[in-house]
């Protein structure tokens, strides 16, 4: 297998953090997918010092492969702490791909109300759209082969939030069975 | 992929598949801790989305849900109905005994029909022990079978919002002591909770009631038995209230229902025995004044309304696990 340079994740999240610094308006809200969007959108949240608490969406129930694939063995609560309706929001995640798990965050979002605007802020844009849709804030692009999976980590511990890039062939790992 | 098939074998529960994944949930029994903490967790999910605007998801779209109902209820088919619609499915409700039983269609034939009407699901309520077994391993591999209520057998969605409530309240199972009172005899509630709470590693688990009401051997399911409330439920942290079922007994188990609740009805009285922050249980549907006080039901330890509400979130979990098998 072609092996690929990976960027690093902490630089894509700088040059994210620009960006969003000089063009997301002030009112504006965010929300993170779970699990990595919501890890960088933490981050994000923080530094940009946003007033409305930060939005947590987990798709789960709202996923299109659910007929092949059944429910995520870890579903967690999406909790949305403000009113949606007639806000801008920008939605985070960490890896755009085929669009289909922003599809599905927009279609979660739009029961809890009516957004003013939607947004999408990146980590990182790997190509491979499978659905008419573009980020508006990207850290950068990364080309890796279709069939492998990229994956975003945060570290526990002393260096504790870092947050680093890798390719797997298997999700997260799930919690052990006891 | 969720669950190793060796646990608990698989082969023999006959509500797994071969990936040892949940095709059916027909009791808790013998369900692994991990299937139970996922219906918990995935439970917790779906309650948030109770609390809405829009309080549907589109998970089972497109997917039809039977409620077979052979026996009468409101709750839990109402429970069944509301947990399917928010999932988007559609409902069809068959009060069967006013339908095709009465013109002598047997059990199969009429789960034939319903599944030549491409049932996905069928949740099923029957007086007879074994009813959603027998459903479920007639029907095809693409259908899912829950048991609402089979006789005296068991009752798996209830017991595991029984564990829902509890884990909402308490936090953690280790270390706890839960009292199951009353009609244990006739309670098929009983039975899934009790079962679910050893699987889950409560360590005191107490059954308390008179003999008459208590089934033979039930020490054997690793609980202490009391025939004094008020030793039984001295320093518990749930108090689970059964229903006196008077309905499923022949002849006479018990002197009067006056009696009963002098002996085994819950009192504030009896209440202050257990721990100050203790949390009062009940299925539903109540008889005041002869399992429960009113001053209890309506009191504020009382989270009977709360178990409702939590019934339907774990319903939604239970019917999108089995359709996501």
């Amino acid at each position: 297998m072609r092996t690929t340079e990976l960027p690093d994740a902490e630089l894509l999240c700088a040059e994210l953090l620009r960006q969003l610094k000089a063009r997301m308006p002030r009112d504006a809200a965010m929300i993170g997918i779970v699990t990595g969007g919501a890890w960088l959108a933490e981050r994000l949240h923080r530094e940009l010092r946003i007033a409305d608490p930060l939005g947590v969406l987990d798709i789960s129930f709202y996923r299109d492969d659910f007929d092949q694939k059944g429910l995520h063995h870890q579903v967690k609560p999406s909790q949305i702490p403000f009113d949606v309706q007639g806000r801008h929001i920008v939605l985070v995640d960490d890896v755009l791909y085929t669009g289909r798990t922003v599809r599905a965050a927009m279609n979660e979002l739009f029961d809890y109300g009516r957004p003013s605007k939607i947004e999408l802020a990146v980590l990182v844009d790997r190509g491979g759209r499978q659905l008419p849709i573009a980020a508006q804030y990207v850290g950068g692009t990364v080309s890796v082969p279709e069939e492998s999976i990229l994956v975003l980590d945060r570290s526990e511990g002393r260096d504790s939030g870092a947050l680093t890039l890798r390719l797997s062939d298997q999700r997260r790992p799930r919690r052990a069975v006891p | 992929m969720p669950y190793s098939p060796s646990e608990q074998g698989a082969m023999k529960n006959p509500q797994l598949n071969a990936e040892g994944r949940l095709q059916h949930l027909l009791t808790t029994e013998g369900l692994p801790r991990e299937i139970l903490v996922h219906v918990l967790d995935t439970a917790r999910s779906f309650l948030s989305v109770g609390g809405r605007e829009v309080k549907k998801v589109p998970l089972l779209r497109g997917k039809s849900v039977f409620n077979l109902f052979f026996e009468p209820s409101t709750r839990t088919r109402t429970t069944f109905e509301i947990a399917a619609k928010r999932l988007s499915a559609d409902v069809i409700n068959l009060a069967v005994q006013v339908s095709s039983q009465t013109k002598g269609e047997t059990l199969l034939d009429t789960i034939d029909n319903l599944g030549a009407m491409h049932a996905d699901m069928f949740v099923v309520r029957h007086s007879q022990s074994g009813a959603a077994h027998l459903i479920a391993r007639h029907v095809s591999a693409h259908m899912h079978v829950i048991n609402a209520g089979d006789g005296r057998h068991a009752h798996p969605t209830q017991g595991l919002l029984d564990l829902y409530t509890i884990r909402h309240y308490k936090k953690d199972f280790t270390g706890l002591s839960v009292a199951i009172v009353g009609d244990v005899l006739h309670s098929r509630v009983a039975r899934s909770l009790i079962h679910s709470l050893t699987t889950l590693g409560v360590p005191d688990v107490r059954v308390v009631g008179p003999k008459t009401l208590l089934p033979e051997g039930v020490e054997h399911l690793g609980v202490r038995v009391f025939l004094d409330m008020r030793e039984g439920i001295r320093d518990c942290d749930v108090i689970v209230m059964l229903r006196l079922q008077n309905e499923r007994m022949k002849g006479p188990l018990l002197p009067s229902a006056q009696e009963f609740f002098k002996s085994y009805g819950l009192t504030p009285e009896k209440l202050a025995l257990a721990k100050p922050d203790a949390i009062v249980m009940h299925p539903g549907p109540m008889n005041r004044g002869v399992e429960i006080d009113s001053a209890v039901a309506d009191g504020p330890r009382s989270v009977i309304l709360h178990q409702v509400t939590f019934g339907i979130a774990v319903r939604m979990a239970a019917m999108s696990i089995l359709m996501g098998s």
